[in-house]
């Protein structure tokens, strides 16, 4: 190593004005905390939209009053078009899987925790860190901006298939302007995330303290290390994808849209092109960005889940060797997206060996935790609850997968709420249930207070029981041949599934009115919560070593030495009260 | 980027696992995603091109292959001088690394004006983005266009940024090290050419 610096020496000196120090911060912590609060604004975005599309189809001829305001096509006397349905699908399903699901577990928590947890001062490169952000920042204003230019958002849905995506305004409201945005947005997305995820792992590799090897890194660190990597590669291929797209709606070429193609009585002039290059682009990336989604979860989950058991995580190596083999697993997996897309049925067979290959490891992770828990005597804390929840519904959402991953099943369900149901337990709620766990187990370290405990648990119990009566009666709706993507289900066979569609759309307002308690929490203990002590829940990462919140440099100009693994839990007799060890004993953080 | 020059040293952290510094890491994890957004585009080709069965096949040997062919000298002799700035940055000699440096810019900007005067030529003779003057699929224009542009992209940034690194180098405001991080780079855009040229040019000879 030829860069050698002075001990202790700041490699950016602390902000002074309010600008540097909160806005346009170079500072890990608050690019982190920047993250998580566009994802807020992003989750109750979606979250909204998905309200609107539940709402209309338990009362499809009922009118939202003020709709007819914010989209006078689309919603004229505030009753949603079937097109405007679809408008509002894309837009719920892209900003929370590119802006919720990505951005909070990994670039927001991520940011934060990842180099706080290698013993760093700071990423790599804090520059390209903060431009990562404010990237992220305009692709969701791109994005977000299609509701009010043109005719609205585009109605392609969050996998933009070509040549519906492709053709330009012919194809519908929102398919002009609205598509091209939603591309433009897509491809800053990719590019934002590929220099986190180019951050992300040259911290991980050069900047971990003295004594921090490999092997002794926390589990959530581990996982946003794979999950860069996943990232890697697979944002790497969307944004070329994307480029192709918006070239094939900008610039007349034509490599998703095939030749004699007649959409609204008009002749595209395009010939040549092929819609399932799309598809294999777009799943290429598509696939990985589900364990993109569901990776950091998993960290957490084994980071958090072993401090509340009092035990080590059962199989610390085998975890890090499952995380491994999903990431490379998950490269291998995209066609399942495809058994109805008339790609050679043979390559179904071969897309779908795979898949089934990867539940292998995805069981054992779930296994391994279960076995943590197992002859504990569990702290029952929100984060614990959280932790639990996430077990459950990954499992819930997990077996359903078994079944789609064969070909002759998937041509059945793949159309239908089967499939709905299905991803959004696995990698909505799943991701969402890592993320609270994450946030009650991390908010006294980022804020310096601590969360409500009654709350969080009214919070946990409404949320677990809610998404529930959501998610599972979708299964039942998807095997009685309920079609997802309609708008309404008025007037032919479907409309005996009409009460358990209000039934659904009730428990979604329920279990949505519920994250008002956890936002009610969030932000009165951010300001009124009892002050958090450095290690509130005998945690053993380095996190837990520094104040709370931490200093500037993350621990006062005193880079810790790390003598142990993380997880050193229920060791001892607990004599002095004391069961666990920390991975830097010594390296406590006095100056703030 | 400057303060990824100061990763530190063994003494307060954990060695990298491949002992080089952030920054030479950093270039090669870019390498990686950009080998990937290569492997995309050109995976878009080979699937295209095998979906059309009137694909065209435009070149003859004269003049576009032996176009090509000067081009790939062009850059394959600017890695070689890469390989000389480098070595002589890494020695200490100073004023012969920036000579090189600059003799590996003259070449890139050889083969950009080589290309771009190919590009001119091809679209005098009506081939744009979404049109095929001979009848054949109009993508042989769009991949044409869109693989060479990025491949082009690639070698103009190149050919900026190490003029940036060597004014910066003679000032000594940069190091040897990022006359090496450049030259990863600038390998990396060679090596691409290595792909394009045969599935690009030479497959679509008449």
């Amino acid at each position: 190593m030829t860069h050698a610096t002075v001990a202790g020496a700041h490699r950016h000196a602390p902000p002074q004005g309010f600008l540097r120090k909160h806005v346009f911060s170079l500072d890990h912590k608050v690019i982190g905390k920047q993250y998580l609060d566009l994802a807020l604004v992003a989750v109750c975005t979606g979250m909204i939209l998905s309200w609107l599309m539940r709402f209309h189809l338990a009362w499809p001829e009922t009118p939202i009053p003020g709709l007819a305001k914010l989209s006078p096509n689309g919603a004229a006397g505030g009753v949603i078009t079937p097109e405007y349905y679809l408008s509002l699908m894309t837009m719920h399903g892209t900003i929370m899987v590119f802006f919720v699901l990505t951005t909070a577990p990994f670039a927001g928590f991520g940011n934060y925790f990842l180099p706080i947890q290698v013993g760093a001062e700071d990423m790599a490169f804090p520059r390209i860190n903060m431009m990562s952000f404010w990237v992220t920042l305009v692709a969701f204003l791109v994005l977000i901006s299609a509701f009010v230019v043109g005719d609205g958002p585009p109605l392609s849905g969050w996998t933009a298939y070509a040549p519906l995506s492709a053709v330009g305004k012919d194809a519908g409201p929102g398919q002009g302007v609205g598509q091209t945005l939603w591309a433009v947005s897509i491809t800053l997305f990719c590019v934002a995330q590929l220099l986190g995820a180019l951050n992300f792992v040259t911290t991980t590799l050069d900047l971990r303290t003295k004594g921090m090897s490999l092997a002794r890194m926390p589990y959530s660190t581990w996982a946003w290390f794979i999950t860069s990597v996943i990232g890697l590669i697979a944002f790497a291929v969307l944004m070329p994808a994307c480029i192709l797209l918006i070239l094939d709606r900008v610039a007349g070429t034509s490599f998703f849209i095939p030749a004699g193609l007649v959409i609204s009585d008009r002749l595209q002039p395009h010939a040549g092109g092929s819609p399932l290059l799309w598809q294999h682009l777009f799943w290429f990336f598509g696939h990985p960005e589900v364990y993109i989604a569901i990776l950091p979860g998993f960290g957490i989950i084994s980071h958090i889940l072993p401090v509340f058991a009092r035990k080590p995580l059962l199989g610390p190596r085998v975890m890090i060797a499952c995380l491994v083999a999903i990431a490379f697993l998950s490269y291998t997996v995209w066609g399942h997206h495809m058994f109805l897309s008339g790609m050679n049925p043979f390559s179904a067979t071969l897309f779908s060996v795979p898949t089934l290959v990867i539940t292998i490891p995805a069981t054992i992770v779930t296994l391994l935790w279960i076995g943590t828990i197992y002859g504990a005597r569990l702290r029952f804390t929100t984060p614990a609850l959280f932790c639990l929840g996430f077990v459950s519904v990954f499992v819930s959402g997990g077996i359903s997968g078994f079944f789609l991953a064969q070909p002759s099943i998937d041509t059945y369900l793949h159309g239908t709420y089967f499939v709905v149901g299905h991803f959004h337990f696995v990698m909505g709620v799943a991701a969402m249930f890592g993320i609270f766990a994450a946030t009650y187990f991390w908010a006294p370290k980022m804020f310096g207070r601590m969360m409500n405990e009654t709350l969080g648990k009214w919070h946990f119990w409404l949320t677990f029981i809610g998404v529930y009566c959501v998610f599972m009666p979708m299964h039942y709706l998807g095997l009685a041949g309920n079609v997802r993507r309609y708008s309404a289900f008025t007037d032919d066979y479907l409309k005996p599934l009409i009460p358990l569609h209000r039934f659904i759309t009730v428990a979604a307002l329920f279990t949505g009115a519920a994250q008002l308690i956890f936002l009610f929490n969030l932000i009165r203990s951010r300001f009124r919560g009892p002050q958090a002590p450095d290690n509130p829940w005998e945690a053993t990462s380095l996190e837990w070593s520094t104040t709370s919140p931490p200093p500037f440099d993350n621990f006062g100009g005193r880079p810790p030495v790390v003598e142990r693994g993380p997880n050193e839990y229920g060791i001892g007799s607990g004599a002095r009260g004391v069961d666990y060890g920390m991975q830097a004993a010594a390296a406590r953080v006095s100056a703030r | 980027m400057s303060e990824a020059a100061t990763a530190q040293a063994g003494t307060l952290t954990e060695g990298s696992p491949y002992g080089i510094p952030s920054r030479k890491l950093a270039i090669w994890l870019f390498i990686i995603a950009d080998a990937a957004t290569f492997g995309a585009i050109l995976f878009a080709y080979g699937y295209l091109r095998l979906a059309n069965p009137d694909w065209t096949k435009p070149f003859a040997f004269s003049p576009t292959i032996v176009n090509g062919i000067v081009m790939t000298v062009v850059l394959l002799t600017s890695s070689l001088t890469m390989v000389a700035a480098l070595a002589a940055a890494q020695s200490g000699r100073t004023s012969t690394g920036i000579r090189w440096l600059g003799v590996t810019m003259l070449l890139g900007t050889v083969f950009a004006t080589l290309h771009l005067r190919e590009w001119f030529a091809m679209i005098a003779a009506g081939w744009r983005l979404f049109r095929n003057p001979m009848g054949g699929s109009p993508l042989f224009g769009a991949t044409f266009f869109g693989i060479t542009g990025l491949h082009l992209l690639h070698v103009v940034c190149g050919v900026i940024v190490i003029g940036v690194i060597a004014l910066g180098f003679r000032r000594g405001r940069f190091g040897a090290g990022h006359v090496e991080t450049t030259a990863l780079y600038w390998h990396f855009v060679d090596l691409v050419w290595m792909f394009v040229f045969p599935l690009v040019y030479l497959m679509n000879v008449r």
